[in-house]
């Protein structure tokens, strides 16, 4: 579903050469929910955008469902970490999630059939004529997952889309994108640096190491698929995992493709 | 009550200054200084007489059909032209410095230029307003469109969206609030450049007939066309704030917001 082939990004200006993404390798299989932690300056924002189709890697391929990416790729939504900043504030709700769904040309009883369904899904069809700037931070947030499920999409990109919000919106936010995932077999790479989280929401968890970047570890998160935010943390299962995944990320910190092929 | 309130507060300062002029110029014996009192008897005689043949409707349609012809062609033609070279760096490298140069250029100038190859016509007196108007919105155009949020762009790209509605729905709307804020700096150089223009070659219009009185020197109904004017830019300028405010709702509403959280 999603297959990052041998990915490298080098940013290079007149005298600079600065490696971002070395040999990053990995796929997400159709229906699974992956997620990506590594340590701050690993080059995840990086890595998201060629993934997303809004920068072109150095060498390396990305495929979306089995066509390889060059540009935004069709069959992808991206949610971004600023909520405040990728809802359009001049159109209400309802209209923002309506939006790509006209570039579909998808007939506009569907359109709107759609955007009730997916309002709903994220819990916030009383809000359908309310303007973004009017919501809180979460709700704005819930507004951005509605429009990229509306959507259809084969592959969802979430970009640290939590990291602004409080710890109790945190919560219920996660729940709703596993129950998402769950309800509706999206295939989800979720981009996170809270390990937590990763270890909560994940079927599998991708490490990235420090620039240049390589895929560092790839973890399975073998806990139960039905997930609650008391009994799942509290399993001893989940703080070995999450004991694991935090030594990883220590030892990511200092490691790099330098590193580790040498 | 609240609305009552802020009726008093906007009328309160021009009530004052107009009791002040004609409690001043009460006994003025001066020719160019006539009583407010003399003024306001010149006037329903100077500007309402003849209903449909009035001064009020031929000059004040005629200036008002220049300015609105040079206002609206300019700013469609500015906001076209400003989101393009907005859009692109390479244009934007190009045309920055010179549009600079252009705007400095003060618009009365253009008046002898332009009536050498327009004439002393309407399509004169059109071409000054619309060239007057045309850099302020432009340039807030171009600002606008530059600092449309890169978020919002990225957006727009992963969802796969046509350069059309890209600008439709999402470059224009985002520009708008400077968009306007160049109209309203327009609108103010256009009503200066419509009298101007008038006042240089014209055989009717606001700008001509204050000219006229002044060179026959009926003075009182000069005076009065002079009140004339400022009505119709506050006018102008009321019709712009109940646009701008109804274009902006979504920006003062996002503003207040941000204001109080």
């Amino acid at each position: 579903m999603l297959e990052v082939t041998h990915l490298q990004k080098l940013y290079r200006t007149a005298e600079t050469s600065f490696e971002a993404l070395r040999d990053v390798h990995f796929t997400v299989a159709p229906g699974e929910f992956v997620c990506l932690v590594g340590p701050s300056g690993s080059g995840k924002t990086t890595l998201l955008k060629c993934m997303a189709g809004l920068m072109k890697p150095t060498s390396g391929t990305v495929r979306v469902a089995d066509k390889a990416v060059a540009g935004p790729p069709e069959g992808l939504a991206l949610v971004f970490q600023e909520y405040g900043r990728s809802l359009f504030p001049w159109l209400r709700i309802a209209e923002n999630v309506e939006l790509p769904l006209k570039e579909l040309k998808i007939p506009g009883k569907e359109r709107g059939a759609r955007v009730a369904e997916a309002l709903a899904h994220v819990g916030l069809e009383n809000s359908a004529r309310s303007y973004p700037w009017q919501l809180s931070g979460g709700m704005q947030q819930r507004v951005a997952i509605a429009r990229a499920i509306a959507y259809r999409p084969d592959v969802l990109l979430m970009d640290e889309p939590f990291a602004a919000v409080d710890a109790q919106t945190r919560a219920d936010l996660e729940d709703l994108v596993r129950e998402i995932w769950r309800d509706l077999k999206i295939t989800t790479l979720f981009v996170t640096h809270d390990i937590d989280e990763a270890v909560y929401l994940a079927e599998r968890v991708i490490v990235l190491s420090s620039t240049p970047t390589i895929v560092q570890r790839e973890m399975i998160i073998d806990l139960p698929s039905e997930r609650d935010q008391l009994s799942t943390r509290a399993l001893p299962r989940f703080s070995e995992l999450r004991h694991d995944l935090y030594a990883e990320i220590q030892k990511a910190k200092t490691h790099s493709a330098l590193t580790l092929t040498a | 009550m609240k609305a009552a309130q802020s009726i008093l507060h906007t009328l309160a300062l021009p009530v004052v200054l107009v009791a002040t002029w004609w409690v001043v110029s009460f006994d003025s014996t001066n020719v160019y200084f006539p009583s407010l009192q003399r003024i306001l008897q010149a006037f329903p005689a100077t500007w309402l007489d003849g209903g449909m043949e009035s001064r009020l409707v031929v000059d004040g349609f005629a200036s008002v059909w220049r300015l609105l012809v040079g206002f609206v062609v300019a700013t469609v033609i500015a906001v076209a032209l400003g989101t393009l070279i907005g859009l692109l760096p390479r244009v934007r490298a190009y045309c920055e410095p010179t549009l600079e140069l252009f705007r400095a250029i003060p618009g009365p100038v253009l008046v002898p230029i332009i009536g050498l190859f327009a004439g002393i016509g309407d399509t004169m007196k059109i071409i000054v307003v619309l060239l007057g108007c045309l850099w302020p919105i432009l340039l807030n155009t171009v600002e606008g469109v530059r600092a449309v949020d890169s978020v919002m762009i990225d957006t727009a790209k992963s969802y796969r969206l046509s350069p059309r509605r890209r600008i439709v729905k999402l470059i224009l709307p985002a520009a708008s609030p400077q968009i306007l804020a160049g109209m309203r700096q327009g609108l103010s150089v256009g009503i200066i450049l419509m009298v101007i223009s008038e006042m240089f070659a014209a055989t009717n219009g606001l700008g001509f007939t204050v000219v006229q009185f002044q060179r026959n020197f009926a003075l009182p109904e000069m005076w009065t066309g002079i009140i004339v004017l400022g009505l119709l830019g506050l006018v102008a300028s009321v019709f712009f704030q109940i646009f701008e405010s109804r274009s902006l709702r979504w920006y003062t509403g996002m503003r207040r917001a941000a204001r109080d959280a």
